[in-house]
């Protein structure tokens, strides 16, 4: 089959590769007929994610229909059609029977390395180095996946690929991030990034009843798309984004700050040099700048949440503040299974429309151009879907 | 206190000795070394640094941190006497005594800091390790899931086999450092049900071995707190140990590994694997990653 793999840094090449088998009893093999390039595979392709191995096959945003399953898989049947969690969860362990999928104890044979690097292993994903790993992603035509019966939604018709498919993780992982922020009524939240999770962020936020969303970012396409989904924003490069949300807060400040950037975030002025040089030095391995501005910018007794993601280290974080105003912080990898069926619910009532952030689609043989272009957010790029 | 402890303090106290030499006398201990003796400027700081590094392992309650600075000071070392040695007016013979003493040193520091690092503590010639893990199922099934030896294979990556041999006796056929393949007669030495299973290898054996496994409800209805503990005498004693930690053998790695494939065993029905998965490369990495892989 034809699958997308990475060769070292922003080296991602289509080739042929082996099918994939059933390996544990509880697989299943999914035929796939959409799967999307993430914001977090660009960490993967800037080679900012150590253990990655060259020939690792991309992608844990997909869905398709089941061709195989596995003598332990009770549920799914040939033929279903389904959309995959990006985390692998085993469905049996103390996280899981809580819904922190995420968090699943029993999906990551590496887990000794992970427990050297965070001091406990979350768990598996697939296509995102070996970390967390090392499965097989579905950026391909064919993908296993492990532990289906809980890895799995059932989509039954009626529902376009694209209106579904974003369910495998930047529609719940903006929800859940929006549900972090612990929003009550007349509530005001801002939100750094306005990538595919920043967009569903801020639709979520409203869908969950804050009164007024502000988004930030530099790139006028996204800014576009994040008023259309209903929120004021601001473009970090022409203002002071801490002036401008205590003029519009009366001086008090969001009630909730959102970083929907993570570890390659961008800031105007000497301060990304500083931080591109520690980065460079490695003395330290995320560059937190928005995560700074959201700690001094939040109001006392607020809360930040953090759905970008973090790998390593930073440096400067403004504990001081953090501390005596009082701040919560939320944050994780998403539990997406948990998400599923509410979610599904919420598009199956016309409540959203997640098709809305596709800006682009392309053939998987075109995966490396599509890497290139989301990167440098070329022709207005927000999201890319691949077709098989 | 234990043997790396003890290996610890030693290097420490010959190291402050040295330094004291280093700070008092360079010049004549520029000449013993080989060095010219214009760089005992260089010598009295280096003196300085082991003596720092000697005091801060001696005072720590765990000397882990003060060995690496030993580690990293050897390195240094180890450095100037290769700047000296393309110097025309050394003594090479005796530089490359230095050399050769330094590097032993420098081995003896990595040994001892590595398996610090890692919580190896040797005790009488044996490797005491304890690993506790969380498991949601009852003290019941794990205990009789356990009682039963046989089944050890499917999660703990170093058994070939076990086999029972009379009821409390039975056969352990285990892969050893450089893959050789160690074999022993095991017996239970206490059995209570659902509680606690001990064994030990019986008398005479090649291997020194004894283990028990608790088995203890956890509160709030959140399964079994499961509890290894383990002796195990090596075969070459400390040093033995040291080797085969070296080469990837960490043996509280290597059990943690175990207890959580059988938690994973008891939880989910079987060890998950990536080995066979497809990928854009002619071999397998899941084994770098995964040592209980099989081929």
């Amino acid at each position: 089959m034809k699958a997308t793999c990475w060769y070292g840094k922003q080296d991602v090449r289509v080739v042929n590769v082996p099918d994939p088998k059933i390996l544990n009893q509880r697989d299943a093999i999914i035929k796939i007929t959409s799967t999307a390039i993430c914001g977090s595979d660009l960490h993967l392709y800037n080679g900012f994610v150590p253990t990655m191995e060259s020939g690792d096959i991309l992608g844990h945003e997909f869905m398709g229909e089941v061709v195989e399953v596995g003598s332990e898989v009770k549920k799914l049947r040939v033929g279903d059609r389904v959309v995959v969690a990006f985390p692998i969860s085993c469905g049996r362990c103390f996280f899981c029977k809580n819904e922190k999928y995420s968090l699943c104890e029993n999906s990551n044979p590496n887990a000794w390395m992970a427990e050297q690097f965070f001091g406990h292993s979350p768990a598996g994903i697939f296509g995102y180095s070996h970390l967390t790993v090392g499965f097989a992603g579905g950026q391909a035509e064919y993908a296993r996946v492990p532990f289906a019966d809980v890895g799995t939604v059932k989509i039954e018709n009626g529902f376009t690929d694209e209106q579904v498919l974003f369910l495998s993780d930047i529609f719940p992982t903006g929800y859940m991030a929006a549900e972090h922020c612990n929003i009550s009524r007349g509530d005001t939240v801002a939100i750094w990034g306005c990538g595919p999770v920043g967009q569903f962020a801020i639709r979520s936020a409203f869908l969950i009843g804050a009164e007024r969303v502000i988004a930030i970012d530099r790139v006028p396409e996204r800014l576009q798309m994040a008023r259309e989904g209903g929120a004021r924003t601001i473009n970090y490069e022409e203002n002071d984004v801490y002036d401008l949300l205590m003029q519009v807060t009366g001086g008090r400040g969001p009630d909730a700050c959102m970083d929907a950037v993570g570890l390659e975030a961008h800031t105007p002025g000497p301060l990304y040099f500083y931080d591109r040089l520690k980065q460079a030095l490695m003395l330290e391995s995320d560059r937190p700048m928005v995560l700074r501005e959201a700690i001094l910018a939040c109001r006392n007794g607020g809360t930040i949440s953090i759905p970008g993601v973090y790998g390593g280290f930073i440096d400067k974080l403004p504990m001081g503040a953090l501390m005596n105003k009082g701040l919560t912080i939320k944050t994780g990898q998403t539990h997406c299974q948990h998400y599923f069926k509410p979610l599904l619910q919420r598009i199956a009532k016309g409540e959203i429309d997640p098709s809305f952030v596709v800006t682009h689609r392309i053939k998987l043989e075109d995966a490396p151009h599509g890497y290139e272009m989301f990167l440098h957010k070329e022709d207005g790029c927000i999201k890319i879907v691949m077709s098989p | 206190m234990s043997q790396e402890e003890r290996l610890a303090n030693g290097l420490s106290i010959f190291g402050i000795g040295l330094g004291l030499a280093e700070l008092t006398v360079p010049r004549r201990l520029a000449k013993t070394i080989g060095v010219p003796s214009e760089h005992h400027r260089i010598i009295r700081a280096m003196g300085l640094r082991e003596i720092a590094s000697g005091i801060s392992i001696l005072m720590q309650r765990t000397p882990t941190a003060g060995l690496w600075l030993r580690v990293a000071g050897d390195l240094i070392d180890l450095t100037c006497l290769g700047a000296a040695a393309m110097s025309k007016r050394a003594d090479h013979r005796r530089i490359a005594a230095t050399t050769a003493a330094v590097v032993g040193a420098t081995a003896l520091d990595f040994v001892c800091a590595q398996q610090l690092s890692r919580g190896v503590r040797t005790r009488n010639g044996t490797m005491p390790v304890t690993v506790s893990l969380m498991i949601d199922r009852s003290p019941e099934d794990l205990y009789s899931y356990w009682r039963k030896f046989s089944d050890f294979p499917s999660f703990m990556k170093h058994v070939i086999s076990v086999k029972p041999t009379g009821e409390r006796q039975s056969h352990w056929v285990v892969t050893g450092p450089f893959g050789a393949t160690v074999e022993w007669d095991a017996e239970i030495t206490e059995d209570r049900a659902n509680e606690l299973i001990a064994w030990r290898s019986v008398e005479g054996s090649d291997v020194d071995h004894s283990g028990q496994i608790r088995f203890e409800q956890a509160p709030g209805g959140r399964g079994t707190m499961v509890t290894v503990e383990m002796h195990y005498g090596p075969p070459g004693g400390t040093l033995g140990s040291a080797v085969s930690a070296w080469f990837g053998e960490d043996p509280n790695q290597s059990i943690k590994m175990d207890l959580r494939r059988f938690k994973q065993v008891m939880e989910t029905g079987e060890v998950i694997t990536t080995e066979g998965q497809s990928a854009g490369r002619s071999t397998s990495t899941s084994i770098q990653y995964d040592p209980a892989v099989r081929r």
